[in-house]
């Protein structure tokens, strides 16, 4: 099975983290894969050890969703939210907060999808709370009037040392 | 599972990301990667004057991703591996976990073009109504650590 595309991460704004990967298949699929439980189970978990134990999905305006991940070692972590917009197979968008999410301000995650030559490219944002923004960590310095426009920082990091303490 | 304490350096990573929000300071700091350089060793790529470089030197400085040496008369900036790593490793999170997703991902859809969805969502029904051990109750790792941005930021896995 070979990787059809490569992940980027960009920053589109300073409150953004945007998440870039094209699929192998229709665009139809790709949504499917991303709003059916059963199926969500079977690729979103991370890294090997974890487990999508519970993904519950009430895909309409206003409807809710809860995902809880389970690790080998007893860890859980838990999320879920509202949806806001669901525009089957093209966009949704929908609130996030994390269980253990300290600041207890929820995140809004944008997933867009576009289809091209039988080929779908994911879009996945996660816009942060203005107040969070200005708390967490991808404040970007809008004050200081800088141009912000993609950032490609795993290039620019591959260029630089892993310094390490 | 290690877990990282993010309160404690969000506004660190926050002077991080701000200084790095910038195509010249990347460069610069791409520059000091290879070796350290004096400001007019750093101004000469760049079409900028001197006082514009050092402008950014500041911001670079400020944000702790490069220091001075003693040297009197050179001063040569060099590069802070630290912080640098910090972001890094913050962002790291979320490439493992959306990079070992996606990859699933690719081999769910190849399975789905042939089979279809419908008999791919049965056969991890059929996966899934084994009993596990544990039964999961929603809430329960409110107090078990620190983590949990949200970006899966718990998803870490253990350092090697």
């Amino acid at each position: 099975m070979k990787n059809f595309g490569k992940l980027e991460i960009t920053t589109p704004s300073g409150r953004e983290i945007a998440f870039t990967r094209v699929f192998d298949a229709p665009r139809q699929l790709v949504f499917d894969a991303w709003t059916k439980p059963e199926l969500l189970k079977r690729w979103l978990y991370g890294p090997n050890g974890w487990s999508l134990a519970i993904c519950e999905i009430d895909m309409r305006v206003g409807g809710r969703y809860r995902y809880v991940w389970h690790h080998t070692n007893g860890t859980e972590m838990g999320m879920g939210g509202v949806y806001k917009e669901v525009v089957p197979p093209e966009r949704i968008v929908n609130t996030q907060l994390f269980d253990q999410d300290w600041t207890g301000s929820e995140a809004v995650g944008t997933l867009v999808l576009t289809e091209k030559n039988g080929k779908t490219t994911s879009v996945n944002t996660v816009l942060y709370p203005s107040k969070q923004a200005r708390d967490g960590a991808l404040r970007t310095p809008m004050a200081e009037g800088m141009e912000m426009g993609y950032m490609r920082m795993d290039e620019m990091f591959a260029s630089l040392p892993q310094g390490s303490e | 599972m290690e877990l990282i304490g993010y309160t404690n350096n969000a506004a660190e990573l926050d002077a991080t990301f701000a200084a790095l929000a910038d195509p010249t300071r990347r460069a610069i700091l791409a520059r000091l990667a290879r070796g350290e350089a004096s400001v007019m060793e750093l101004a000469e790529p760049f079409d900028m004057s001197q006082p514009a470089i050092s402008k950014h030197l500041k911001v670079l400085e400020r944000a702790g991703l490069i220091s001075r040496g003693s040297e009197a008369q050179r001063r040569p900036r060099r590069l802070e591996a630290r912080p640098l790593a910090e972001a890094t490793e913050w962002l790291e999170q979320y490439r493992e976990f959306w990079e070992a997703s996606f990859g699933r991902l690719d081999s769910l859809l190849s399975e789905l073009k042939k089979t279809g969805v419908k008999s791919a969502e049965q056969g991890a029904a059929r996966k899934i109504a084994r009993p596990r051990k544990r039964t999961p109750q929603p809430g329960i790792g409110k107090d078990s650590g620190k983590s949990g941005h949200a970006g899966h930021a718990g998803f870490r896995r253990r350092k090697k």
